[in-house]
């Protein structure tokens, strides 16, 4: 079992609210997913040559002077550093395939979570009720985000494998169930030169998608592929810069439904993790079919 | 719980708050202190998407849900009328012994599942696994079913106003399914039979007892070929 929600806003002015109105739907899906959280907010997007990346360390009080230091030294005084206790996010001018390798080399025990123009991750172990607070998810502002809870089943639990998983930039993917070919998936991936950062069952999947979407095409032709080659089961939450889209597989037993207003779209595994929602009892209320690929833009 | 029993014994009504109170508060009163209270009537208010509401319910009482339910809704109901202002999650009347639940919105998956009497009622549309198992439940919906509904169903009656998904009736046993709208497809072992005389009386009793408009001609039947009941190994392992 695991816990997803997303929360799409339709109007530029409720983006403030983004975070306040998310999290007590990421609380109530703590019973699903006891040990781990995260979640991925997208933001009004850099400009066309900044990128911004998502940064993990091992430990609470680590040392992001001795970071930013080095990264200005190496890469010029135009890089900024937002820290919140384990978690950083770097602004810069410097594309993924030269920090990614930068990062790995002089800093090992940092792990880079995300990489775009809009996106940043948050993810952690703990209750998803502390994880919340811990990292301020209720002042979190964006056009839309992507949340999990997480009970493992495929790999440990840790930071690295919480969800969301990453592939790329400005795309994520949350899941509930588990892909039973993850390693078939891994091989014919790695096999092209892609890697990968865990072992874990969703990150193949996450990787998958990116790679059909590297291929040319569409997310919805992506998920269609992904309906031939994922084995196993899942409802996959995706958010892309501009867009969330929801799926289920063929056998459809992992739950989601979806709430949509003038306001907003929300989904979440459950009901009840939308119940507190403005406006909700005048929502449109449904459950996404098997193998329909459901999608909205901002 | 004594005092609230205590107080709306007087006219037999007693509405519960789901806002502020528990699930637990409202199952441990129809559990226990429902058959000497006097209550005829339970309103059950801001139900949240909570799960279990008013399940393991043992007592004949009217139990309105403002609003929609999480999983389990009227679990295992035994005598009580329960109606749904609302759409329910998974498994609404899994295993129901007898009563009536009524839906007015739409039921997630696993509707009614190896319910053993009774009546269940889903206004809307129900998705997938509905009548999974059924052991003599009458379920009938308004809307349409999902896949792999009436799974193994053994006794009973599913009948369904709209469309029915992949694999309706999978390995049925003697229950009998009622489907007005499109299949898209049987599962193994189910087949399209004739309407009799008396599957006419049943359809058109079953829309009564649902309180659904529409004519019996229009239904087709589905039942069990009975050929997966024996072991057969010219078959090759396929159905």
């Amino acid at each position: 079992m695991c816990g997803i929600v997303g929360l799409l806003v339709k109007k530029p002015e409720l983006r403030p609210r983004l975070g306040e109105w998310m999290v007590p739907m990421l609380k109530e899906m703590a019973a699903r997913g006891p040990e781990s959280a995260g979640l991925a907010v997208f933001t009004a997007p850099l400009a066309d040559a900044e990128r911004k990346y998502s940064l993990h360390a091992p430990d609470w009080g680590y040392d992001w002077g001795a970071f930013e230091g080095e990264f200005i030294k190496r890469f010029g005084p135009e890089a900024q550093l937002g820290v919140l206790g384990n978690h950083a996010i770097l602004t810069c001018d410097e594309s993924a395939s030269v920090v990614k390798p930068w990062v790995r080399h002089a800093f090992p025990e940092l792990h880079v979570l995300a990489a775009g123009r809009a996106m940043d991750i948050y993810k952690d172990t703990g209750n998803p009720v502390d994880v919340a607070d811990r990292y301020r998810f209720a002042g979190l502002e964006g056009s839309h985000l992507v949340g999990h809870t997480r009970m493992a089943t495929e790999s440990a639990v840790t930071p690295d494998r919480a969800h969301p998983f990453t592939a790329g930039e400005d795309f994520c993917l949350v899941h509930n169930g588990t892909i039973s070919n993850p390693f078939m998936i891994r091989r014919k991936l790695e096999h092209r030169g892609i890697e990968f950062d865990t072992d874990n069952d969703t990150e193949a999947a996450c990787r998958y998608l990116a790679w059909r979407m590297g291929e040319g095409d569409t997310l919805e032709a992506a998920l269609a592929h992904g309906f031939e080659e994922l084995d196993g089961f899942y409802t996959f939450l995706i958010g892309t810069g501009n867009k969330l889209a929801l799926v289920r597989d063929a056998f459809a037993c992992k739950p989601a439904v979806v709430a949509e207003t003038d306001e907003y779209v929300a989904i979440a595994s459950e009901f009840r993790s939308l119940a507190h929602l403005p406006g909700v009892d005048d929502a449109k209320l449904f459950e996404p079919m098997p193998e329909e690929v459901y999608s909205w833009s901002v | 719980m004594e005092r609230v029993a205590a107080r709306a014994a007087a006219n037999g009504e007693l509405t519960f708050d789901l806002g502020q109170r528990t699930v637990r508060d409202l199952n441990q009163f129809l559990h226990h202190d429902l058959p000497d209270s006097g209550v005829r009537h339970v309103e059950v208010l801001h139900p949240g998407g909570r799960h279990a509401i008013a399940a393991g319910v043992n007592h004949p009482v009217d139990i309105d849900v403002r609003g929609h339910g999480g999983y389990y809704l009227a679990g295992m109901n035994k005598f009580a009328t329960v109606t749904v202002h609302g759409n329910v999650g998974w498994g609404v009347a899994e295993n129901m012994m007898s009563g009536v639940v009524r839906v007015k919105g739409f039921a997630s998956e696993s509707a009614g599942a190896s319910g053993h009497g009774g009546t269940l009622i889903i206004e809307g549309d129900a998705s997938l696994r509905c009548g999974i198992s059924m052991k003599g439940i009458d379920i009938v919906v308004g809307g349409s079913i999902g896949n792999y509904s009436a799974f193994m169903a053994q006794a009973g009656h599913l009948l369904v106003c709209g469309d029915a998904g992949h694999a309706l009736g999978d390995s049925l046993y003697e229950a009998v399914i009622y489907v007005r709208g499109r299949i898209r497809s049987l599962g193994a072992d189910a087949r399209i039979e004739e309407m009799t005389d008396v599957d006419h009386a049943k359809v058109r009793e079953l829309l009564d007892r649902a309180g659904f408009a529409g004519e019996p001609e229009e239904f087709k039947r589905v039942a069990s070929a009975r050929q997966l009941y024996h072991w057969n190994a010219d078959a090759n392992q396929e159905y």
